[in-house]
């Protein structure tokens, strides 16, 4: 992996002096047909792809209403331009959002508008070159679809989308992006993004119960494909194999136990999170989804509660009723899907949990919004509660507890820099300098108010931090999950 | 990009990882850490001996837990933490030490 520089972290996020094309040569890597055919994809670049691309295009353009709005939506007013992390990170000012969607815009305008046809170079019209299209792969993947730019934008275009139709344009043409495509195929062929198979999975789970008796004292269930169980949980399955994910999947386990209620895992549906959203591929989504139909079905449960994972809370929040619906079979009383924070929140109203917050004392703890979940999605029954509910269950386990700066979190979250498909090592430098303004934002309350750990509720969050924060000066291990700071203050046992 | 060890050239994939696990065997291991400026030891063998055991039986690599805990039961209770595995392998015990094991990289959200 080429070298490259952690970017400095000053006192203010500064606008970086744009630096043309530092970025360019910033490209995940191409998916082969091995990856790309069982997702319905074209092995390979096929011949006529020029013509393929247009005409996928025409398509998306044709069924998704709000792509056309966007494309001939912006009037370039640059409202936008500084709020990407990947150009505070770079400087690139291809990485200024407008900037990025223009590289899409550019070919729309002169296959699909009567001035590019006539006139392109007036209306900055592009041809769908070799160049444009090295340039898609490129860019369209140095952005993680987190959406803080449409916050700002005055006509509410929705970046993330224009991402999601290059990439899909670009998969149909057969150039793939092998992070996403691989995974995509391994929960199709295994069950879950991590290619984990019932019998190591089952292992795990009971590893853990081994654990939590040995710490505890007490016989916390991990069970597995129960039938007749309430609740099904279903959560990313990096929360089975990687740190501090499992952390949180322990604390899951101990408040299912506390609340009394039967919930089982399922070794079909051992995965929350859905890629097909990042590639911008419906059919891809629907399939993904409905694997957890299926699951709920089979083990007959009647409530669907998702752990910590961001964009498959937005998935499930937002889609699974249209991707896998109806779920007229689960109980009516509860949200369908349910968020695992909202379940914990609602037995902490309820007094139905002991917490010694006590147990985190050790702790000040500031709060990370995942961008999907923080922009596109709700928890509870109030507006805003996706930015409550988790800080309400922070708060009721921890005794120290601290924001970061209002203009970098909720609504206005940065991104992890690992988001939307990115979290892969060929795209380490792009990870790193687009966490820095995260990174800012945890430097000033870690000097400011002493913060020692940063909790997410999102399994690529969690793997992002613990490979970044060495980079600027903090240990790997003060990313924490926040269902971990739930299972180091809840008492287990008789209510007392 | 394959790399070469005795004589023998051995197919592996954008980042290093053996194309075909059956070919895997200690000298190629050794050759892939080497060529990352990173000299085997018996620690770092007793790892990827575990790595090969446990994938034998479950067809993945496994999580970071199970790990710590069995080089934990093995090699006594200071060694059982990921502390130690990441001193032993610094780019994570899961990608680096399943490399070198000729085990497939762990994907996902990892």
């Amino acid at each position: 992996m080429a070298k490259f520089e952690t970017p400095e972290v000053k006192e203010y996020l500064e606008i970086p002096k744009l630096q043309e094309g530092v970025m360019s040569h910033s490209s995940p890597f191409l998916s082969s047909d091995k990856f790309q055919e069982p997702l319905g994809f074209p092995g390979e670049l096929v011949d006529n792809w020029q013509q393929v691309a247009i005409d996928k295009l025409g398509e998306l353009l044709g069924k998704y209403r709000g792509l056309q709005v966007f494309m001939d939506s912006c009037v370039k007013c640059g409202a936008c331009t500084d709020k990407c992390h990947y150009f505070l990170g770079t400087g690139d000012p291809r990485n200024m959002p407008v900037a990025r969607q223009d590289l899409l815009r550019g070919v729309y305008r002169r296959y699909f508008t009567l001035p590019g046809k006539l006139f392109p170079k007036l209306v900055g019209a592009t041809d769908l070159t070799e160049d444009v299209m090295n340039q898609w792969f490129s860019y369209f993947h140095q952005c993680s679809e987190c959406r803080r730019c449409s916050v700002y934008c005055p006509y509410g275009i929705d970046t993330a989308e224009v991402t999601m139709a290059a990439r899909e344009v670009m998969n149909a043409v057969g150039k793939g992006q092998k992070y996403s495509n691989e995974i995509i195929g391994k929960v199709y062929k295994i069950g879950n993004n991590l290619g984990l198979p019932q019998p190591a999975l089952e292992d795990t789970l009971l590893g853990l119960e081994e654990d939590v008796k040995d710490a505890t004292g007490v016989d916390v269930r991990y069970p597995l494909d129960e039938k007749g169980a309430e609740v099904l949980l279903v959560t990313p399955s990096a929360d089975f194999f990687a740190e501090p994910h499992v952390d949180g999947l322990i604390g899951y386990g101990k408040v299912f136990h506390q609340s009394g209620i039967s919930w089982t895992l399922s070794s079909y549906a051992s995965e929350a999170a859905n890629f097909g959203l990042f590639i911008g591929s419906y059919d891809n989504m629907k399939r993904i989804a409905m694997r957890i139909r299926e699951a709920a079905l089979d083990l007959g449960v009647k409530r669907i509660v998702f752990g910590e994972c961001g964009h498959a809370w937005r998935v499930a929040y937002s889609f699974l009723n249209t991707l896998a619906g109806p779920f007229d079979f689960l109980d009516p009383r509860y949200p369908v899907p349910q968020h695992i924070c909202e379940f914990t929140y609602d037995l902490i109203q309820r007094g139905a949990l002991t917490l010694d917050k006590s147990a985190n004392d050790h702790r000040v703890v500031t709060f990370h919004d995942s961008c999907n979940v923080a922009r596109a999605t709700r928890m509870g029954d109030m507006p805003g509660g996706q930015l409550t509910i988790p800080r309400e269950v922070i708060k009721a386990v921890c005794n120290h507890y601290v924001d970061m700066a209002p203009e970098t979190i909720g609504e206005a979250t940065f991104c992890c820099g690992g988001g939307g498909g990115l979290l892969t090592d060929d795209l380490m430098e792009l990870r790193v300098k687009g966490a820095l303004p995260r990174m800012a934002a945890l430097r000033h309350v870690t000097e400011e108010h002493g913060v020692t750990h940063l909790a997410a509720i999102c399994a690529i969050c969690k793997s992002q931090f613990s490979k970044i924060l060495p980079y600027y000066g903090f240990e790997m291990n003060q990313i924490v999950s926040v269902h971990q700071l739930v299972s180091d203050a809840i008492v287990l046992g008789a209510k007392q | 990009m394959p790399i070469e060890v005795n004589g023998k050239s051995y197919e592996t994939d954008e980042e290093g990882y053996l194309a075909n696990l059956n070919e895997w065997n200690p000298e190629v291991g050794a050759a892939m850490a080497k060529a990352d400026g990173c000299d085997l030891t018996d620690s770092h063998w007793e790892v990827i001996n575990f790595l090969r055991e446990y994938y034998e039986e479950y067809q993945i690599a496994p999580a970071v837990r199970v790990l710590t805990k069995a080089i934990g039961k093995k090699l006594g209770e200071d060694k059982g933490n990921s502390k130690y595995l990441y001193e032993l392998f610094p780019y994570g015990p899961a990608k680096q030490a399943c490399k070198y094991a000729g085990l497939p990289k762990p994907t996902g959200c990892v």
